[in-house]
């Protein structure tokens, strides 16, 4: 049975793949053996790239559920249409990827079909994921070949109806889905175009960053720009100076992206889980690499709006409480201290048109990252118990306006919306 | 029947300073380490975070970090023939409770001994002569020198970003830091804290009289500062909630703002916190530690057998501990023979208040830290000449005024009413323009026959273990050191332009109501002689060679100094010892 399933898989991954497939054919590797995989299981070269990239790909945010067997599926990740759980991608036949041959997972990889040809949901991130050269993807497969097997059932499956139904993905990837590796610019530099292609590839960076339709596809006309989700916003990641990393150095960036700290900021929430897994253990020249084309993103041409009059009455009152309730860390003069305290004057997220993260760090408190580099991790505390609405409110007001800031005035309702948020979710 | 778990190379009792010391120490050597703390765990943001650990009410009167009586205290009584009787409420000391120990509520005063203080013994016999030392006098050698030490304090000083001015740098005597102090290898990691209108005046007042005043050095950092392990800590902000309270600001340096991160992220280091050890065990030749046994909150009893034990506990914990595992010959007051509990010694505390003209002196008392403070040390140990005195000791003096808060900062000139419309008038007119040091003189504490500790004869705790009983009393000694050093303080104070001078000089017997310092000392002390010593120079127990004790246990007298950076030092300068010889031939690092 399991011979003849394995056959099943292979005839129908030839027909959803062809392309893939002659790729493997390519170079030289036609036979296929019973698991599937005609990779060299003493290739360590193969093996540690496919693990390093892998880890750039932070495969393990979805696909390991945290303490749990390395990549035996089961974490639910939350989108805005239901739960999709991590899929078991280990070696095991039964209920991983052991079965599959190397068409079949490029294909799932890079063009988001199952190994039945049926359609994965992009919360797999295959959108991205498709510029990853094919020799990437067989170097993923190497070394997911070498990790333990581990037999773990899991329905990806969890969306409520009309989501639940695959075929539909077909509609949404004629929409958002533009197959093909990435294209290398050769106007650009070397090191650009690393950063481009870990950006838009396998670091999907824009699946957090970039604003989606109400569909869920990527908003490419802002590409890069932030957008709201799971309670956070995931800001501005293009050279614009107000709202995004113009005002970071590439060291900043890469500061940033390997030790969860710089100079301005610091990292908590789920960008704090990537780096934690991902960013952090990535090498120097990748991560200058991400920088680099970072810093080549247009930013948005809109001008910020004049600072509020430090006579407006929210600007009175915020610039009371800032001094009682925030100044003792990050100083009067909004500085901080560098990788401890963030400097609000800096932070572009102090900025950010979608205060959703601000509000929430101020309501819940926050710990910033662990990493091997800056160990400290420290944390800010709650202030929800201790600021209404209206104080809170401004608070951000007076930081978002003072120290040559400039951005829209936090609304008290917009506090009350978070905190309510917060309660629902047992924050 | 206890529960026995897989053995690791290493149990430490007690996750405070020491413990977290030993516990990166050993872990970077290899070792697999599991840390036992009777208390919470504790964190610097989520456990005191700045929205509300400046609690006074919570935190000073109510004793919120400590340990709490009804799950286990001592008794206590002053003389050999008194029934000593359980303490219910802490006083004269705070022992403490959970992850960090002392190392979270203490004011961070970092200093070193003097030279002479490790060698008391022999200096003062020698300088005097013995028979100087009154005759039940207990005072030994260290066993240690200052110069064994010297790269020990500098590492615990660098592990903190300690702020201060050095006094003598590599034998170079420099401006503005003490003067007598012994040789340091470097600066202080840090400059030291800015100093407050009261605490620079006194430095003037004592520099006018002749002295040579320094700032004292402070754990509660002047600047930014990342340590040699990656950890960093901000500038203290002057808030004056140091001792009793946990600092979230990451300004005062603890076992959480220094070591913890990263001993966390190890892999061969774990921890149990809310776990009591209640027993050292011993082999049947009684001769090799074999583990602990502890109990959870559930009432489990657990055994964790280990090849290595640290007992890191507060110093009367570890004295327990040892008397209650039988380790070590107990100590006999009337035969005078025996070595746990015996050299149990503390502080001997006095201050000087100045009242000064409220339309003159506006002293904004808030506006301070656990370790302001100018200081001088013309009278500490043997800095200044006994002989015409008739004792011996001494202790540094210093405006330390470590805070303005509001319950407990309301001293009134004599002759005002205790209560009433005067008396608030007078604590609103004198609240701003009173010099408050508190332990402003902080002297020695010298070591006598009958000031020991031992096992409770009738209390019992819930385990039906005896209680711990002191028996503490001042001895004529430090009460003429005390008030020859209380005169001096208070000269200076009056120097300052005081109108008014009270001194608050330390009268016996020893009070245990009233709050002095947590500096309890001795009781498992180190030394050269099994017969007077529980533990050799590298702080090894002398019956068991796998059984190390930290912390100021081991210090055969208690000298004229927070002892902290002293423990500190002497922490790194076992684990030194244990990485650099006794790993490599587990037995006796000293025969006697």
């Amino acid at each position: 049975m399991p011979d003849e399933r394995a056959r099943r898989i292979a005839s129908l991954a030839a027909v959803v793949s062809l392309l893939a497939a002659f790729g493997v054919t390519a170079i030289g590797r036609a036979q296929t053996n019973p698991s599937g995989t005609t990779l060299d299981p003493q290739n360590f070269g193969q093996i540690e790239r496919g693990r390093y990239l892998m880890v750039v790909g932070d495969c393990s945010s979805c696909h390991t559920v945290p303490g749990g067997e390395p990549f035996a599926g089961g974490r639910s990740i939350e989108t805005p249409f239901g739960v999709v759980v991590g899929a078991n991608i280990t070696p095991d036949r039964e209920t991983g990827i052991g079965a599959w041959s190397d068409a079949m997972f490029l294909s799932a990889l890079r063009e988001g079909k199952g190994h039945r040809g049926e359609f994965l949901y992009p919360a797999m991130p295959y959108p991205y994921y498709t510029k990853v050269t094919e020799r990437d993807g067989l170097d993923i497969r190497a070394y997911l070949n070498t990790v333990k097997p581990v037999h773990n059932p899991v329905v990806s499956n969890k969306l409520p109806f009309p989501f639940d139904v695959r075929e539909e993905m077909a509609g949404w990837n004629a929409l958002y889905f533009t197959s093909g590796e990435f294209k290398p610019d050769s106007a650009k530099s070397a090191e650009w175009n690393r950063g481009a292609y870990l950006v838009e590839g396998l670091g999907h960076c824009g699946a957090c960053h970039t604003p989606k339709t109400a569909l869920g596809g990527d908003d490419l006309a802002h590409a890069f720009h932030g957008y709201r989700l799971q309670g956070w916003f995931a800001p501005n990641i293009t050279d614009d100076k107000e709202s995004g990393v113009g005002g970071w150095s590439i060291d900043d960036i890469a500061a940033y992206l390997k030790s969860g700290h710089n100079a301005i900021s610091a990292s908590t929430g789920i960008m704090g889980e990537e780096i934690s897994l991902s960013s952090s253990q990535m090498t120097d020249a990748d991560l200058k690499a991400i920088a680099t084309y970072l810093k080549s993103l247009p930013g948005q041409t809109t001008s910020p709006p004049a600072p509020l009059s430090p006579s407006e009455p929210a600007m009175a009152a915020g610039g009371a409480i800032y001094a009682d309730e925030c100044s003792a860390c990050h100083g009067m003069g909004g500085k901080g201290v560098p990788y401890l305290f963030p400097s609000l004057a800096a932070s572009p997220n102090v900025r950010s048109a979608d205060p959703t993260s601000l509000i929430r760090v101020l309501l819940e408190g926050a710990r910033s990252v662990a990493t091997p580099g800056e160990p400290t991790s420290p944390g800010m505390p709650s202030f929800a118990w201790k600021l209404t609405d209206e104080e809170a409110a401004a608070v951000l007001t007076y930081i978002r306006n003072s120290w040559g800031s400039s951005a829209p005035a936090i609304d008290a309702r917009q506090v009350g919306e978070e905190r309510a948020s917060m309660v629902r979710n047992g924050g | 029947m206890a529960r026995k778990l897989p053995s690791k190379d290493v149990v430490i009792i007690g996750l405070g300073w020491t413990g977290s010391i030993l516990a990166h120490e050993l872990t970077d050597e290899g070792l697999d380490v599991v840390a036992i703390e009777r208390g919470p765990w504790r964190d610097a943001p989520t456990d005191f975070p700045t929205t509300y650990a400046q609690d006074e009410l919570r935190y000073r009167i109510r004793h919120d970090l400590f340990l709490r009586p009804e799950q286990t205290t001592f008794t206590f009584r002053n003389k050999m023939n008194q029934q000593a009787l359980p303490i219910r409420s802490w006083g004269a000391f705070m022992p403490m409770n959970g992850v960090g120990g002392g190392g979270v509520h203490w004011n961070a005063e970092t200093w070193r001994f003097l030279p002479s203080d490790f060698v008391l013994k022999t200096h003062l016999s020698q300088r005097y002569g013995a028979s100087f030392l009154p005759e039940d006098m207990t005072i030994q050698d260290y066993g240690v020198t200052y110069d064994d030490l010297e790269p020990h304090y500098d590492q615990f000083e660098y592990l903190c970003g300690t702020s201060g001015a050095a006094g003598n740098l590599k034998g170079k005597i420099l401006e503005g830091g003490n003067p007598f102090e012994g040789p340091r290898s470097r600066p202080y990691p840090t400059p030291p804290q800015a100093q407050p209108f009261s605490h620079t005046l006194f430095g003037k007042a004592a520099r006018e009289l002749g002295y040579k005043p320094f700032p004292q050095p402070s754990g509660n950092l002047s600047q930014a500062y990342v340590n040699p392990l990656g950890v960093r800590l901000g500038p203290c902000t002057y808030c004056g909630f140091c001792e009793w309270f946990g600092c979230g600001n990451y300004s005062k340096a603890s076992p959480q703002t220094t070591i913890l991160p990263v001993l966390v992220r190890k892999s061969n280091f774990s921890y149990r916190t809310e776990c009591e050890v209640t027993r050292i065990n011993v082999d049947d030749s009684g001769k090799r530690a074999t583990g602990v046994t502890f109990v959870d909150t559930s009432g489990e009893e657990w055994e964790q057998p280990a090849d290595l034990v640290i007992l890191a506990a507060f110093t009367v914990f570890n004295v327990q501990l040892l008397l209650l595992s039988r380790i070590g010959k107990p100590y006999d007051p009337v035969a005078n023979q025996g070595v746990i509990g015996r050299n149990f010694t503390h502080q001997t505390i006095s201050d000087a208040i100045g009242f000064f003209d409220k339309d003159k002196f506006n002293f904004n008392p808030f506006i301070a830290s656990g370790s302001i403070g100018m200081c001088i040390d013309e009278f500490n140990g043997d800095n200044f000449d006994h002989g015409p005195l008739g004792f011996v000791g001494g202790g540094y003096i210093g405006q330390v005024q470590t805070n303005g808060r509001p319950i407990q900062t309301n001293l009134v000139p004599p002759g005002t009413p205790r209560w009433g419309a005067k008396w608030k008038s007078a604590v609103r007119d004198n609240y701003l323009s009173t010099v408050i040091p508190g332990t402003g003189v902080h002297g020695s504490f010298y070591s006598y026959r009958d000031v020991y500790l031992d096992l409770d004869p009738l209390y019992k705790d819930r385990f039906g273990r005896p209680l711990m009983r002191m028996t503490i009393d001042f001895h004529d000694n430090e009460l003429k050191q005390n008030a020859f050093l209380t005169d001096k303080f208070a000269e200076i104070i009056k120097a300052m332009g005081a109108k008014e001078v009270v001194k608050q000089t330390r009268k016996g017997p020893y009070d245990v109501t009233k709050y002095q310092t947590t500096h309890l000392c001795g009781g498992a002390i180190m030394g050269t002689d099994p017969s007077t010593s529980a533990l050799n120079r590298y702080l090894q127990s002398w019956d068991v060679p796998n059984l190390f004790v930290m912390g100021a246990t081991a210090f055969p007298q208690n000298a004229g100094y927070n002892p902290t950076g002293t423990v500190g030092a002497l922490a790194y300068w076992s684990a030194e010892a244990i990485r650099t010889q006794y790993l490599k031939k587990p037995g006796p690092l000293v025969h006697a």
